[in-house]
């Protein structure tokens, strides 16, 4: 696991817009690649990135819950690094 | 005895590479008595850049009318101001960030706002309204689209997010600006007449305090090394400026709004002795130049500065263009109190210096002296240039692509102009901006050819108001530049006047190639020759501006583009004039001297017309009178609609009235006109497109020259000459589908 | 009766919410950082971009001391009015169901528009008739209105859906046109146009005085 200062560890929120819910700027960006010359392209969505220091791991999935998500309309994936 | 830095000591060569002269870098060896520092050098070349030291223009500038019974400020501080009456004055200027906006046109718009708006509440108004001038290339290139939607999504952004209201503005593409945009931002706030501050600092001993944003890497050079030197690349437009990015800075609105709250609660509680805003060259130009309006020096601690990024360099820190931060100087006293409120709006505060009566600008780092130069010489002493005007012998700009020929018919002709990019409706772009937060806009965007502003919440009886309006016109500037700018201000008033307002005061943002070139200089001092003589004749004097040079690059120029930017003052907004026909049964007229004529309009750059050499002339006494005529008329009550006829002559003004009111109109033309389509589309000063009762129009035109044209009603406009021929004939919609070409732009 | 407009760094519609409460009653602003509502009868939730919009609109404002308070008076039955930004912090506070999405058209938009009044037998619309059309501006990018279909279900049954954008009105996508929705109790409501921008003729229409004077209204029946 990767060393954050002083201990502790450095995780990564991925949060995406649950599936099922229209997703304009993925659609945006997908249709906006194949027009740059990027064919083979699909499935876009675009979501948020959260990167932080914590020094116990188990209250990413309680942080996410409270703040850093909208569970009603979005999906997080936490990585620790 | 200044410090031995690590770093060694610059030489002509970086001097050059910073944009000075070899000449003026041998006067700052001069004037330090020895070669400068790095620091020393890098804070001369910015305050020494055009820019920052408007050496090609400050002589030109002093000739420019600024005086008058409105003028509460005037050029020389953030923004000038003119009293509105009720113990209130206006604040306004306009500034331009063109090259930040070639290179990230988001941002660049984006910081271009937040640049004006600091300028307003640095002179201790709030702000109320934001205008935007905006000039790309034709949007058939992906280029010039890319730009038009990131500028204006970053003027959308910051403008909204700050809750500064965007309630006018204009738009243009032209082949010159392809490789040279040009970004304008208009600001206007509002402050208690005799709460105005200045930024001159006073008082030895008494602290200087930054706060606002950390201080980070944003920018760096970004004042002389972009604003001062002519773009490199402009071959196939796609990969110029990309390297450049780095030095563009980043706005965010949120810490600006924290920011002028902040400020504007110092200021309520008179706890500052002065205030600036950083904005080009960073706290190198704000405490330069407050020091030098104070006749003061300062000491200066860069270890004091909050920063953003670890291990920045004193030069670093001293020119920084890092956005959202102020400068103020506070007496010891109140330094707690000022901190407080500092902390209260979340914004950082540090005292960073102290003014002192050394008139010398030093520079500390943790105490070690590392920068000394005399206030003066940085900010008083650049070198100013005289400008070598030459009328060019040849054209210098190619003819536009033909789209249309002459020999079109005049529906044709209406429906291309109408569907043109610069006349098309701009709705696309004003529905991406609140025009309404604050509560005061009483005529939003197409509704009139101003905007305009409520004063004081209105009860029952009249409404006192403000209204704005900025215009511009490269093409016509660049067909002769006197008469050009002439003609764009009087546009400006002419747009007042629509509305009911009288103009108090002008701000300008002159916007130029090289003026090292002898026919560049030729355009500014023409130009500005006619912005002076215009100014003086309309009694709305210049309290403040800005200019942008070295517009141009391996393409060529841009037009010559003065931007200008009017603020006018209305009685009551109640009766605050409309652009759309009202009734079914009201009588149309024309008013005022308007010769209408197709030179360098837009009738003819649709048709490839090259430009024409000089504009025809025109009486600005009378065109004057006609302004004063309908603006007396639209406070009267005596029209329902009022609107200044512009590109593309009197029909495509009769279709945006038409458009506007939702209701068509029958007109018909004398046939003693010897040229139908100038009729029809010819331009030029000084005409008004009017409806109303008989009665009222009867009254307007006891007063100004006024022919009786149509009567407005039913779903076609038909435009017809006597006796009984028909020129066009066309229902609302297809003119309403050819209005809103420029949707697709923003699809 | 007195309106308490809270005021969060990033608001910028609370001084034209506060003029516009001014017209039907009492009316002060109420900081953030402060727990106490002053004795307000009803609150006002501004528009404007509070904490700049950061993480999403409304995820940090709904954490503040004011809100806390606020989320105890709505418990309480005291009457909530969200508006825009205002809107979106009550969803995220879960003092109202769903969630505001950005725009479909993915772009800020400024428009008048035609609201359909669907349900006028609440507190924020009983000056209003069923059917009724007002004219109101909206200007947001993330309008989006999302709940789960079975409650968006239960909301049209339980007739929560007070506001729906008229036919061709709906620039922002929101599900079922729903402009402005009450909680079950119906003492809170949210409305993504803004009532506080009509209700002065300069200025525009004055429809949005009648949510202003429903409120009131409501206030004077709990009285008697």
């Amino acid at each position: 696991m990767a060393r954050a200062h002083g201990g502790g560890v450095r995780a990564r929120v991925l949060i995406r817009p649950k599936s099922g819910i229209s997703d304009p700027q993925g659609t945006a960006v997908e249709r906006a690649l194949p027009a740059l010359g990027f064919s083979g392209v699909a499935n876009v969505h675009v979501g948020r990135l959260v990167e932080l220091d914590v020094e116990d791991a188990a209250q990413l999935e309680p942080m996410c819950e409270k703040l850093l998500a909208n569970p009603l309309v979005e999906d997080y994936e936490i990585i620790v690094d | 005895m200044v410090m031995e830095t690590a770093s060694r000591l610059p030489t002509v060569e970086d001097a050059l590479a910073l944009g000075l002269t070899r000449e003026e870098y041998e006067l700052v060896c001069e004037k330090q008595g020895r070669e400068p520092n790095q620091l020393e050098l890098a804070m001369y070349s910015l305050l020494w850049s055009e820019h920052c030291a408007y050496k090609h223009s400050k002589r030109l500038l002093r000739t420019l009318p600024s005086e008058g019974p409105h003028v509460v400020m005037g050029p020389g501080e953030n923004a000038g101001a003119v009293d509105v009456g009720g113990g209130l004055a206006c604040a306004f200027k306009v500034e331009s960030h063109n090259h930040p906006s070639a290179v990230e046109p988001f941002q660049g718009a984006a910081t271009g706002v937040g640049g004006i708006l600091r300028d307003i509440f640095a002179i201790g108004a709030r702000p109320i309204a934001v205008l935007d001038s905006l000039r790309f290339g034709e949007p058939s290139g992906a280029h010039a689209r890319y730009l038009l939607d990131g500028a204006v999504s970053g003027i959308s952004h910051y403008g909204n997010s700050i809750g500064v209201p965007t309630v006018g503005g204009e738009l243009y593409f032209e082949q010159p600006y392809e490789h040279n945009c040009l970004i304008n931002a208009m600001a206007l706030g509002l402050a208690q007449r005799d709460r105005l501050i200045s930024s001159a600092a006073a008082g030895t001993g008494n602290l200087l305090v930054l706060f606002g944003a950390s201080t980070g890497r944003d920018g760096i050079g970004g004042a002389s090394v972009l604003a001062s030197a002519e773009l490199q690349g402009g071959g196939d437009g796609d990969d110029s400026g990309q390297d450049m990015r780095p030095t563009v800075q980043v706005g965010d609105p949120f810490a600006e709004k924290k920011l002028l709250e902040c400020s504007l609660e110092l200021l309520e509680r008179g706890l500052l002795v002065s205030l600036q805003d950083l904005g080009a060259a960073g706290l190198t130009s704000s405490a330069s130049e407050m020091a030098s309006k104070g006749g003061v020096g300062m000491d200066i601690d860069v270890a004091e500065v909050p920063l953003r990024e670890p291990g920045m360099e004193p030069f670093e820190v001293m020119v920084s263009e890092s956005q959202e931060r102020m400068l103020c100087v506070v007496e010891p006293s109140r330094l707690d109190a000022v901190l407080g409120v500092c902390e209260k709006w979340e914004v950082q505060g540090a005292a960073i210096g102290r003014v002192t009566d050394t008139r010398r600008m030093r520079v500390l780092d943790s105490g070690e002296l590392v920068g000394d130069m005399a206030v003066s010489a940085l900010v008083d002493e650049c070198p100013l240039y005289d400008l070598d005007p030459q009328k060019p012998s040849q054209p210098l700009y190619e003819p536009p692509v033909a789209s249309l020929s002459l020999d079109a018919t005049p529906l044709e002709m209406l429906l291309a102009l109408l569907s043109s990019p610069n006349i098309a409706s701009r709705r696309p772009l004003f529905e991406q901006y609140d025009a309404i937060v604050q509560s005061r806009t009483v005529r939003r965007p197409e509704q009139a050819d101003a905007a305009v502003l409520a004063l004081g919440s209105a009860s029952d009886g009249p409404a006192p108001a403000l209204a704005v309006s900025i215009d511009g016109n490269g093409r016509r500037v660049a067909a002769d530049p006197y008469s050009g700018t002439v003609a764009a201000v009087l546009e400006c008033a002419s747009n007042l006047a629509c509305v009911g307002a009288e103009p108090l005061g002008t701000t300008n943002n002159l916007n130029f190639g090289n003026p090292e070139k002898a026919h560049i200089a030729w355009q500014l001092t023409e130009s500005v020759r006619g912005l002076g003589d215009a100014c003086r004749a309309l009694d709305a004097p210049i309290v403040g501006g800005n200019v942008s040079l070295y517009n141009e690059g391996a393409t060529g120029p841009i037009y010559p583009t003065p931007v200008i930017g009017m603020v006018g003052i209305l009685p009551d907004a109640r009766r605050a004039g409309r652009l759309g026909f009202h009734r079914a049964g009201q009588e149309i007229a024309l008013v005022g001297p308007l010769r209408p004529s197709l030179a360098a309009g837009e009738l003819a750059k649709l048709c490839g017309q090259q430009l024409p050499d000089g504009l025809p002339e025109f009486d600005i006494g009378a065109v004057r009178a006609a302004q004063i005529a309908v603006r007396e008329a639209v406070r009267a009550g005596l029209l329902a609609s009022a609107h200044d006829i512009a590109e593309g002559g009197l029909a495509v003004a009769l279709a945006e009235c038409c458009l506007a009111g939702d209701i068509g109109a029958a007109v018909l033309l004398g046939d003693d006109s010897p040229d139908l389509t100038a009729a029809l589309f010819g331009e030029g000063p000084g005409g008004f497109l009017v409806s109303g009762e008989r009665d009222g129009l009867r009254r307007l035109g006891e007063g100004v020259p006024l022919q009786s044209i149509g009567t407005v009603g039913g779903d076609q406009l038909s435009i017809g000459i006597a006796p009984e021929s028909a020129a066009l004939s066309v229902g609302l919609a297809e003119l309403a589908a050819a209005h809103s070409s420029l949707a697709e732009l923003f699809a | 009766m007195k309106f308490g407009v809270l005021r969060f760094p990033g608001s910028c519609d609370e001084l034209d919410a506060l003029a516009a409460a001014r017209r039907v009653g009492d009316a002060e602003l109420l900081w953030h950082g402060e727990r106490d509502l002053r004795g307000a009868d009803a609150i006002v939730v501004p528009g404007g971009f509070s904490y700049g919009d950061y993480l999403r609109a409304g995820a940090i404002a709904r954490f503040s001391p004011v809100m806390e308070s606020v989320i105890e008076f709505a418990g309480e039955g005291g009457l909530v009015l969200g508006i825009c930004n205002g809107f979106q912090v009550l969803c995220e506070a879960h003092l109202l169901p769903g969630a505001l999405l950005g725009n479909a058209n993915r772009r800020f938009t400024f428009r008048q528009l035609a609201l359909e009044v669907v349900n006028a037998d609440t507190a924020f619309t009983r000056a209003c008739a069923t059917g009724e059309v007002l004219s109101v501006p909206a200007k947001h990018s993330c309008g989006r209105y999302y709940a789960e279909p079975q409650t968006l279900e239960a909301m049209e049954e339980g007739g929560q859906v007070l506001m729906r954008y008229a036919p061709a009105q709906n620039f922002n996508g929101s599900l079922r046109d729903i402009a402005g929705v009450c909680n079950e109790a119906g003492n809170v409501f949210g409305l993504m146009p803004h009532p506080e921008h009509a209700v002065d003729e300069l200025t525009g229409s004055t429809d949005g005085l009648k949510i202003f004077q429903s409120m009131r209204l409501a206030m004077e029946g709990a009285r008697v």
